[in-house]
């Protein structure tokens, strides 16, 4: 059951072989077994949860189900929960109880979906392997040595560790694919302004979007159904009319021209990461796609640009944290700025104030128009160029992380080689663009474990529909997506 | 574009963060690597681009000009913070916000 | 030395909308602390602004009223410092692309001593749409400052003008100008005890006939115009005689105290400011389009100028007459009323600057308080101009009514005031008069012209001063044979 697809299991519900209470505590129970190992989820409210899925029992015997009522779903801690715990990650919001709903929550909770609980992230989203969380590292499922990727590394090991139905992402740089990918299931970040970020805990404001993590497009397609959708409350939110995200998952790929940028294969891609990818193209070849060599020339100067837009966009976000009407106040201090200098000390991380730093450094006075505006034009050159590049292509394929999961505690003492993680994802950021990462493989590590690789495809603008569908039709000749890790065996030995 | 500690500190004061004189060393020696990265940059003629602040060229929508939020303060305050100092009472006193004297 | 000061202004007018720029939180003045203080007020994680569409209207509205141009793309960017009343730990407000641009408002400069009133242009830089902080209250808690953020959030349209100001009276009239327009074009209530409308003065002074600027001071937060008037005069003699004792200004911003009429500089902060502004991701460039403009103008009042030279076309009223209607909004409306309900303008100009606006600074009142209705007035000029009463009997009919003893014609009735006008009447009054003045007769006809006017006068007294003194004046004449 725990591997059912999400149709699967809401028809069960619907037939009645299962109630959403039985499903529900089937996961509590794998959670309460499992979590104190992943650490994957960091607030639980069991009583919450039932009350939830007891809700959803009656609306469905009523005839009112949606395809995610009574659907176990884990939230990423990014999103404020009324009457959860909302931490970010972050010691500063360790007794957060957040006072109101995020867009997304409200939409979950209209579908009839159960919140099973938050799960573990980098500390305000800033971090590829979860090392940042102030609530300790995620382990990923296929090698607990190693990091589930991040900034959503809980969700990341709650899909693939079957602790949830379905979970939710925010991707800022690549926190939804990079993590799908070193975890082995499919994330999909939609277009920038296609889910709102209203209660969504911001950290670099023009890049932050949300999305669905889970276990294969087709699910993807039914969480997205959920998750878009206007909202007046985010200026940035677009109006558009609603989209049934499932509607093209079962054309056929024939003619489909896919973009492949020699940039995503260069110097820095993992040799074993590169064959899977290149299995995968073949894939492709054989369900009547069509290859075409592109060029995103400004790939490489995404990482640049991304580090002087989203630390100076999150040293304004985090300025509200400042311990007076909420949030980490220091415990004893002399005057106001003691205070505000204390209380952020105290509550924010390393990495966190690292970029705070950044951020602030960037933008002040005398050196905005060479760091902040000039990353701001360079953004517009990234953007060109994959305006370009779709005038060639349907979708662009690659990578979506240059390495399978690395070892905890590898990279945390080398923020650039970490800030390396993200190189195939950022640039859709930039751009706004969609992207996802599909399981396409595994390749062997050099201490012979086999890891997963994740495929990326990246759309056009508003392209999410036929992206799933180009996810969805591989997923119909592969099984890399139903693949999961076994964890009935003792640890180490999976 | 080289920092140095001092660097490090105003810019930390700046953000209100303090940091000690060993944190600001090793923090330098970070930052110095970001901003080495970062420096790439300037390799790029941006002449005449004009800048990118949001991906879809869309303008602001305007919100009609009618109350919707209700007074919900007692909420709002029980996740105020500990006053602090020895005291572990909210920071709050007749529904106002309680910080250090501010000083003009 | 000759010095000369140099003023520019920024204002900060308070919008007149329901709801704060930012969010759907009333904005309504002297709630409980913190009761208006919304998710987005009070700015929990995760919280997102979205624009006031009133504000925006506000902002066009000003533009429009000093010529300027509106900006068909203006931006918002955050200003970023810590402050215990600044809850996001930034400022949403304008900086690069302002909504409104350059523009300029004519200011009439009253006469002071020997110099003599006089018209000057000032002109705006820009202005633009921002936030208003909360407030820090002090006292409550000992060692304390309690937060309110009832106002976090209140619209603003921060008005800057070019140092074109070369005095304290054209600084003040300057603001006063400025008050009334906000007011005319109903964007904003005034009301600057409730910090409505709250000026930063910056100053500096250079010797007369130099260019170049001298290092300013900028006066904070000064909500009176007498205070302006007292911190500018204190603050340019300050600069001066620092400067003639060899000293030097360093820019700065200071505090008026109005108890020692002193200005005094802020506790001089360890670092300078500095605000790292950069376009807030969470807004997009507002769009103003030709039609929006339009729509706005639709909408407006007249202007003050175009109604004073309205009134000096349409009515024939004097340029200063007409500039002394037009200084307000409620004044010129009285004004418009009292006119559309049937009284010619002259006479309605002359009573509305005379008689009302006498008995309403007497009494503190404004004229939505006064017990003088227009039509009231219209029907009381009226009776003037159609002779049933003389201009000494309107005035005591105008008294009464002013303390409410009923309408025009009842009180006239009432009081028995009603002008004699029967020529027969007058006749025999004067006959009397003549009789009983036998010498005054005499007088008049060996030349006094004096006399005349004392037989005018006794035959006023006896008709209890009804008569109509033209008739009067006229019958007289014929029997005197003059």
């Amino acid at each position: 059951m725990i591997n059912s697809s999400l149709k699967t299991l809401a028809q069960m519900l619907a037939n009645k072989e299962i109630s959403s209470v039985e499903l529900t505590q089937t996961y509590l129970n794998r959670i309460d077994a499992l979590n104190p190992t992943i650490n994957a989820y960091i607030a639980l409210d069991q009583d919450k949860t039932l009350a939830q899925a007891k809700a959803a029992d009656v609306r469905i015997a009523a005839g009112n189900a949606t395809p995610l009522t009574g659907i176990p779903i884990a939230q990423k801690d990014i999103f404020c929960a009324q009457g959860w715990k909302t931490t970010c990650g972050s010691k500063m919001l360790e007794n957060f109880i957040a006072p109101y709903d995020a867009h997304v929550i409200t939409q979950f909770d209209n579908a009839g979906a159960v919140n099973l609980g938050k799960t573990n992230m980098d500390e305000f989203a800033m971090g590829s392997s979860n090392e940042t969380s102030y609530f300790g590292g995620v382990k990923n499922p296929w090698d607990f040595s190693r990091v589930p990727g991040g900034s959503s590394g809980g969700s990341a090991a709650a899909v693939a560790a079957r602790l949830c139905a379905a979970a939710t992402g925010t991707d800022t740089g690549g926190s939804i694919r990079q993590p799908a990918s070193l975890c082995g299931f499919t994330g999909l970040k939609p277009t920038y302004g296609v889910v709102s970020r209203y209660g969504m805990i911001a950290f670099a404001s023009s890049l932050d979007q949300a999305g669905p993590m889970a276990k294969s497009a087709e699910d993807c397609a039914l969480m997205m159904n959920v998750m878009a959708g206007f909202d007046e409350r985010d200026s940035t939110s677009l109006n558009r009319d609603k989209e049934d995200y499932t509607r093209d998952l079962n054309k056929p790929l024939q003619g489909l021209k896919i973009g492949l940028p020699k940039e995503f294969f260069a110097e820095g891609l993992d040799t074993g990461v590169g064959k899977v990818i290149e299995d995968a193209i073949a894939e492709y070849k054989k369900l009547g796609a069509e290859i075409v060599d592109i060029s995103l020339p400004n790939t490489g100067l995404s990482i640049p640009v991304y580090y002087v837009l989203a630390p100076a966009e999150a040293s304004s976000n985090l300025s509200r944290y400042d311990g007076v009407r909420y949030g980490h106040r220091t415990a004893e201090y002399t005057d106001l700025m003691d205070m505000y200098c204390k209380s952020r000390a105290e509550g924010f991380g390393a990495e966190v104030k690292r970029r705070i730093l950044i951020g602030t450094y960037v933008l002040s006075a005398g050196y905005y128009d060479a760091y902040y505006l000039k990353a701001q034009q360079i953004r517009r050159l990234i953007a060109q160029d994959f305006e370009e590049a779709f005038k060639k292509c349907d979708v662009i394929m690659g990578p979506a992380a240059p390495s399978t999961a690395f070892k905890a505690g590898e990279k945390v003492d080398d923020p650039v080689a970490m800030y390396l993680q993200d190189i195939y994802t950022i640039s859709t950021n930039l751009a706004g663009l969609p992207g996802m990462s599909v399981p396409a493989g595994f390749s062997t590590s050099a201490d012979g474990k086999a890891l997963p690789v994740g495929l990326q495809i990246i759309g056009n603008y508003f392209d999410e529909a036929r992206m799933l569908n180009v996810a969805h039709q591989y997923q119909q000749v592969t099984d890399w997506h139903a693949q999961a890790p076994n964890l009935d065996k003792p640890e180490g030995t999976a | 574009m080289a920092l140095s500690t001092e660097d490090i500190k105003k810019i930390a004061h700046l953000a209100r963060v303090e940091v000690s004189d060993s944190d600001a060393a090793a923090t330098l020696s970070k930052l110095t690597g970001i901003l080495g990265l970062i420096e790439q940059m300037q390799a790029v003629n941006t002449d005449g681009i004009v800048p990118m602040s949001h991906s879809q060229d869309v303008v602001q929508r305007l919100r009609d000009d009618v109350v919707t939020k209700t007074n919900q303060r007692e909420a709002f305050q029980k996740i105020s913070p500990e006053l602090g100092n020895g005291s572990k009472e909210h920071a709050v006193d007749s529904g106002l916000y309680l910080v250090p004297k501010v000083i003009e | 030395m000759e010095w000369e000061v140099v003023i520019g202004l920024e204002t900060h007018t308070q919008l007149k909308t329901n709801t704060k720029i930012f969010s759907g939180a009333s904005t309504t003045y002297g709630a409980e602390p913190n009761t208006q203080a919304c998710e987005v007020s009070i700015a929990l994680p995760g919280v997102l602004p979205v624009l006031n569409k009133e504000a925006v209207n506000c902002a066009i509205k000003f533009g429009l009223a000093v010529h300027a141009e509106i900006a068909p793309r203006s931006v918002f960017a955050r200003k970023n410092y810590f402050y215990p009343d600044l809850p996001k730990g930034y400022q949403i407000s304008q900086y690069e692309l302002p909504v409104v641009g350059k523009g300029a408002v004519t200011i009439q400069v009253p006469a002071v001593g020997k110099n003599a009133a006089y018209e000057k242009v000032i002109n705006i830089t820009r202005a633009h749409l921002e936030e208003d902080a909360g407030k820090s209250v002090h006292g409550a808690v000992e060692g304390m400052s309690g937060i309110d953020l009832n106002r976090a959030g209140t619209p603003l349209l921060e008005i800057v003008t070019e140092p074109d100001m070369r005095s304290a009276a054209e600084a003040v009239a300057y603001a006063k100008k400025l008050h009334e327009l906000v007011q005319w074009i109903g964007i904003c209530d005034g009301n600057m005890q409730e910090g409505s409308f709250r000026c930063d003065v910056n100053v500096s002074v250079r010797p007369k006939g130099t260019e170049k600027l001298g290092t300013r001071r900028e006066i904070k937060n000064l909500n009176s115009f007498k205070f302006m008037q007292q911190a500018i005069e204190y603050e340019t003699r300050w600069q001066i005689e620092t400067l003639e004792d060899g000293g030097t200004i360093q820019q700065a911003t200071v505090l008026f105290n109005p108890d020692t009429g002193e200005t005094r500089a802020m506790r001089s902060k360890e670092e300078a400011n500095d605000y790292r502004y950069f376009p807030d991701p969470d807004l997009l460039p507002l769009e103003i389009t030709e039609a929006d403009k339009a729509r706005v103008q639709a909408e407006m009042p007249e202007l003050p100028e175009a109604m004073k030279a309205r009134f000096e076309n349409q009515f024939g009223l004097t340029s200063y007459d007409a500039a002394s209607l037009t200084a307000n909004r409620a004044l010129a409306d009285y004004f418009v009323a009292v006119v559309s309900a049937g009284a010619e303008a002259k006479p309605a100009a002359n009573w509305v600057m005379g008689a009302i606006s006498a008995k309403l600074n007497a009494e503190e009142k404004t004229l939505a308080a006064s017990p003088v209705a227009a039509e009231s007035l219209a029907a009381l000029i009226k009776r003037i101009t159609d002779n049933t009463i003389s201009n000494n009997a309107a005035k005591q009919v105008f008294e009464a009514m002013w303390n409410g003893e009923g309408e025009v014609d009842a009180i006239i009735e009432a009081k028995g005031l009603k002008q004699v006008s029967d020529t027969g009447a007058i006749e025999a009054i004067i006959d009397e008069v003549l009789a009983a003045n036998a010498a005054m007769v005499e007088e008049f006809k060996a030349g006094k012209e004096k006399a005349f006017n004392a037989l005018v006068g006794q035959a006023m007294k006896a008709s209890k001063g009804k008569a109509n003194p033209a008739q009067v004046n006229e019958v007289l004449k014929n029997k005197l044979g003059a």
